[in-house]
């Protein structure tokens, strides 16, 4: 095997004499990994679109990368950390995968990111959401992608009290990632010049918000932030349509809403609603073009996940392109070194800690009368630079930035 | 004679296992086999359906993971502790729920599991919905390094096979013999004069504390504990391998968790991905319809019938 290795080693060698620029591909292919949610909570907001954003941006390369093929393996995760850190051990020990993709769910990156340290592999995260990921959990090749809270806590935060809205009433989940969520935004707020005038925990997961509405709504805040996720944001949202509260002139803060939450909302229940995005699909040219070829293949518009997953993947593959190996560190240093650039993110900086920083959107969710039609949901109120929405380096508490 | 030759036959391909499957693999495979035999023991030989030992398998793993990474206690102790603190919480829950039967002693189970569960989602220490991380798995005795997929792979297996032989002990010893006459006839087992509840508890105490090696040896191999592991879906899960593998035989938990495990890791990555619960689903209704004794039990009965 060793013997093998030198060989093959200066097998390469030679031919990087010979033709000046040859590959340096272990295995002869590059491989990437994608775990994602088929089938459960996420499978909308990440799920099989992501499978196709991956595919896409393989697409573009026509397939291979410095002369060697691009394989896409995918499996479904089911939202178990046990299952993910199995699979992706497996692909990386046995079947040669150089990258992991996606991840959603913070428990599952937080397992991939063990094997990815153990195996010296790349992770490019784009589902999960939790800041530790390129803070107290970040590893050198763990590269945050999409978004994480801080950026849409305090991007929402900040943004909607420059807009006015000062005085702020928390909804809050029962649990760590509510409380921490909310203390984010809290600071925000109030470092913005606005007031929190106080907060309501409910049961994690609640599917009936009216009392919790109502407390929201005698508190006479401005704002109302809802500091929970998924089915949870949803049945609050619906409760606020109850009772009327965005017409009685209060706002609604989500601070973890998807593209895909507000289509299944509709819009006569989320007008109104502001949030922060890292993508919408109808911003330019370049995103209405992408996001028209993902529509044909999909039946949907692309959410923020999947639309990140295409560029973590597409980098990664320039990155390989321009250095012709697949070599961990050489491709991780080469992503820092180049800007990201493509219709997701332009001029984005991949830091040290793995963040890649980026601008961040606040939209507003557009009422039935301005939507021309299906997927016509947002308007984009204000860009957030990156830098304001993930915070500087200097704050980043990830041992090994 | 023939029995110890099928024993033999079946160590042998443990043994061997991991030079054809992928060590990982067959090592979460054998911690739900363990886990699925220790909740037959109170289903399949003692009658009671607990749903709730998602907490005893969860909580272990939590509490492990805690010992081995926080305070920093060699591998097996902090297995040890894992397993023991779901006996003591299996004490807790079962003093209370085995005065009631049937339907009430499953919900008063259930009940205390998501009160569990709630500790668990709740408590700073376990890391709420990002799960605990990042566990050692540090050394067997000091000596043999556990990194090593293969040695742990034989770590887990000599841990697991302790396991099932104390089940397998317990279930053809008085004890196991009391427990059955019980689950038959409570009023004629009490009226032979054994106090009942006393052998319950003790089944109940069993059996929650192999439910807590399973998951305290699962938190080693995988180096994290999650709120999967204590959700209620994992106190059905196990009634779903038990069922399917064949109530109140000693193999049968293994096969059905076998079966369930290579599907939801197999199935994951391919055609069929996003419909991982609907097969397992539809397997269950066809076990429940059509084969009632479960994989093992329908084959000892067609054995019986034809030999």
């Amino acid at each position: 095997m060793k013997l093998f290795k030198k060989l093959a080693a200066s097998a390469s060698v030679l031919a990087m004499l010979a033709s000046g620029a040859s590959a340096e591909i272990s295995d002869g292919v590059v491989k990437i990994g994608l775990l994602t949610d088929m089938s459960g909570t996420y499978s909308d907001v990440a799920g099989p679109g992501t499978i196709t954003a991956a595919e896409m941006a393989i697409e573009e390369f026509g397939g291979t990368v410095a002369g060697a093929p691009i394989e896409l393996v995918s499996a479904d995760h089911q939202n178990k950390a046990d299952i993910s850190a199995n699979k992706a051990r497996q692909w990386g020990d046995t079947e040669q995968v150089d990258a992991f993709a996606e991840l959603v769910t913070t428990s599952v990156a937080m397992a991939v990111f063990e094997v990815a340290k153990q195996q010296n592999k790349i992770a490019l995260v784009s589902g999960a959401a939790s800041s530790p990921l390129t803070n107290d959990a970040c590893i050198p090749t763990g590269l945050h992608w999409t978004y994480n809270t801080r950026a849409l806590g305090v991007g929402t935060g900040s943004a909607v009290v420059a807009e006015g809205g000062d005085s702020w009433f928390f909804l809050t989940a029962d649990y760590a990632f509510g409380e921490a969520l909310q203390n984010d935004v809290s600071k925000v707020v109030e470092a913005a010049g606005g007031k929190v005038l106080g907060s309501v925990k409910h049961p994690f997961p609640a599917s009936d918000f009216s009392s919790f509405m109502l407390q929201a709504q005698a508190s006479g805040a401005k704002v109302i932030g809802l500091a929970n996720a998924g089915g949870d944001t949803i049945n609050a949202i619906k409760a606020a349509k109850e009772f009327g509260i965005v017409e009685a002139g209060q706002k609604i803060a989500g601070l973890l809403v998807f593209l895909s939450d507000v289509h299944a909302l509709g819009l006569d229940t989320a007008q109104g609603l502001q949030m922060t995005v890292s993508f919408y699909w109808d911003m330019n040219d370049e995103t209405r073009e992408w996001s028209r070829r993902f529509f044909e293949k999909t039946g949907k518009m692309p959410t923020g996940i999947q639309a990140g997953t295409y560029s973590s993947v597409r980098h990664y593959l320039k990155a390989i392109e321009a250095t012709g190996s697949d070599d961990t560190d050489t491709v991780v240093a080469k992503m820092r070194e180049m800007p990201v650039e493509d219709m997701f993110a332009h001029g984005g900086v991949l830091r040290t800690d793995g963040r890649m920083v980026h601008d961040m959107y606040l939209a507003e969710v557009k009422s039935p009368a301005d939507s021309s039609g299906p997927w016509d949901y947002l308007k984009i109120v204000r860009t957030i630079p990156g830098e304001e929405a993930f915070g500087p380096l200097s704050e980043s508490t990830c041992p090994t930035k | 004679m023939n029995k110890f030759l099928g024993y033999l036959i079946v160590l042998a391909l443990a043994l061997a296992a991991p030079l054809v499957i992928y060590p990982v693999f067959l090592m979460k495979l054998l911690c739900f086999a363990l886990f699925a035999s220790a909740f037959n023991l109170i289903l399949g030989y003692g009658g009671l359906l607990s749903f709730g030992h998602a907490a005893f398998f969860g909580g272990a793993a939590y509490i492990s993971g805690h010992a081995l990474k926080v305070w920093g206690l060699p591998t097996e102790l902090g297995i040890l502790v894992g397993a023991l603190s779901a006996g003591v919480l299996g004490l807790a829950i079962g003093t209370l729920a085995i005065r009631r039967q049937g339907i009430y002693f499953a919900m008063i189970t259930l009940a205390m599991a998501q009160m569990a569960y709630f500790v668990f989602i709740s408590s700073p220490f376990t890391g709420g919905e990002n799960g605990l991380q990042g566990v050692p798995r540090g050394t067997a005795l000091g000596l043999i390094d556990l990194t090593n997929d293969r040695a742990m792979y034989y770590f887990v297996l000599a841990i697991c096979l302790a396991g099932f032989l104390l089940i397998a002990r317990a279930v053809h010893s008085p004890f196991g013999q009391v427990l059955s006459a019980i689950r038959d006839n409570e009023d004629r087992a009490r009226s032979l004069g054994y106090d009942i509840e006393r052998y319950k508890l003790l089944a109940f105490v069993l059996s929650a504390t192999l439910a807590g090696l399973a998951g305290a040896t699962k938190t080693v191999v995988f180096q994290l504990a999650s709120l999967t592991d204590a959700h209620w879906h994992m106190s059905g899960e196990v009634v779903l391998m038990t069922l399917l593998g064949g109530l109140g035989t000693i193999a049968g938990p293994a096969v059905g968790a076998g079966i369930i495990v290579t599907l939801q890791n197999y199935l994951a990555s391919g055609p069929l991905a996003a419909w991982v619960p609907v097969v397992l689903g539809v397997i269950f209704v066809t076990c429940v319809l059509s084969f009632r004794r479960g994989v093992v039990g329908e084959l000892r009965e067609f054995l019986r019938r034809s030999f």
